[in-house]
């Protein structure tokens, strides 16, 4: 793999991570990572959406008249996404159960959009292919290690295993929203500290 | 024609290939997943049934009926679970519009005798990890043999005897209004019969 390749695979997943450097994608990183298999779930929906997404937006970028660029990419992945959720709903409906509501908002996700306008309008569909792979994992992660700080947190478990014995309270705050901005805030902090140091 | 409307007519001809390939592209697969969509739900709810009832052999979904409440306000399915052709318990599926986040939707399985067995949450908006508790077992297990008819169906702090759940007295009570519900609708169906 050449360095470009190399860079745009890991730009996501470090330098620009979406979660903790961009901060993007808000929206479903405060809502579903009330527990660590919710925020992977949700983690993971993204990651193939936008892949396919960029793949499309890199194949037809040259077609594409760049006043109406953002309409024909939001209707791109609006698609990508309702066709994700009719897969999703009828092949693994345990999934779609936990995950809901959340799935259409991946069309509105700042990701993808950002994603699209930002790499995928402007380079070819392998190296779109690398930096979606990239900046999925990247959002996973972040979102997986703020569901599992919630959920050690608020629940006393990580990924549905719990350790606190039932006599013990759990902060409760933290599965509530406040708590997602706490915990995000710490996460951030500690983010920052890590790469500083490097 | 000028250059800004040849533009025009590029922009507005992409668009409408785009929308019309999304349209395309939606509509098939919405005709090949319907089916498979339709299969799972019926799955969970069949699932959802056989959790709450005893044992059965025979397809509670095929004997489906339809109870009302006293002023036939509620309509609520009824699917009887029998064992060598006898009814052995019968599952509600019921509602409450009190839960905490909206509407809540469970099935409630009873004993012959007209006393809770289980019941399971199909569909919440509760906020998870405190009212989405009230489909843990920790909670449900209290109902087990509780009959509504003999026994007051409310929290303790309104003079119940159901132990809410901590943090959740809305959602508590919104199961239990559910479960009234249910109760409510076979009560009137015993009493017509």
């Amino acid at each position: 793999m050449n360095k470009q390749s190399y860079i745009n695979l890991t730009r996501g997943i470090i330098k620009e991570n979406p979660t903790f450097v961009m901060l993007l994608g808000m929206c479903p990183t405060l809502g579903v990572t009330t527990s660590a298999s919710n925020g992977f779930g949700m983690g993971i929906a993204t990651l193939f959406v936008l892949i396919f997404s960029n793949i499309m937006i890199s194949l037809i970028k040259n077609v594409i008249p760049p006043m109406v660029r953002i309409p024909s990419y939001i209707v791109v992945i609006a698609s990508i996404v309702t066709v994700m959720e009719l897969l999703m709903a009828a092949y693994l409906p345990t999934l779609h159960g936990a995950l809901g509501i959340f799935i259409p908002l991946i069309v509105v996700n700042c990701i993808i959009l950002g994603r699209a306008e930002a790499f995928a309008s402007k380079n070819n569909v392998w190296q779109s292919i690398l930096d979606a792979v990239g900046m999925g994992v990247g959002f996973t992660i972040g979102l997986t290690s703020l569901g599992v700080v919630r959920e050690v947190l608020g629940n006393g478990s990580v990924f549905g295993y719990t350790f606190l014995t039932e006599d013990v309270s759990p902060l409760l705050l933290f599965i509530m929203p406040p708590g997602a901005f706490l915990a995000l805030a710490g996460l951030i902090v500690l983010f920052n500290k890590l790469q500083g140091s490097k | 024609m000028t250059n800004n409307q040849k533009k025009f007519m590029n922009m507005v001809i992409t668009l409408t290939i785009i929308a019309g390939a999304s349209a395309f592209l939606l509509s098939s697969v919405y005709q090949f997943t319907k089916e498979p969509i339709a299969k799972a739900k019926d799955k969970r709810e069949l699932e959802a049934i056989s959790q709450v009832v005893e044992e059965f052999d025979n397809n509670p979904f095929a004997e489906k009926m339809i109870i009302y409440s006293k002023n036939q306000k509620d309509k609520l399915d009824f699917y009887p679970a029998r064992k060598k052709g006898n009814i052995t318990s019968f599952a509600i599926k019921t509602y409450s519009d009190n839960g905490f986040g909206g509407k809540i939707e469970m099935i409630v399985g009873f004993y012959i005798s007209g006393a809770i067995k289980n019941f399971k949450i199909t569909s919440h908006q509760e906020t998870p990890g405190l009212g989405s508790k009230a489909d843990d077992a920790k909670f449900k297990e209290q109902f087990d043999g509780f009959n509504p008819n003999k026994q007051i169906l409310k929290v303790r702090q309104d003079g119940g005897e159901i132990d809410g759940i901590t943090a959740a007295t809305i959602t508590s009570r919104a199961v239990l209004d559910a479960i009234q519900r249910a109760t409510d609708a076979y009560n009137n169906f015993n009493a017509g019969k």
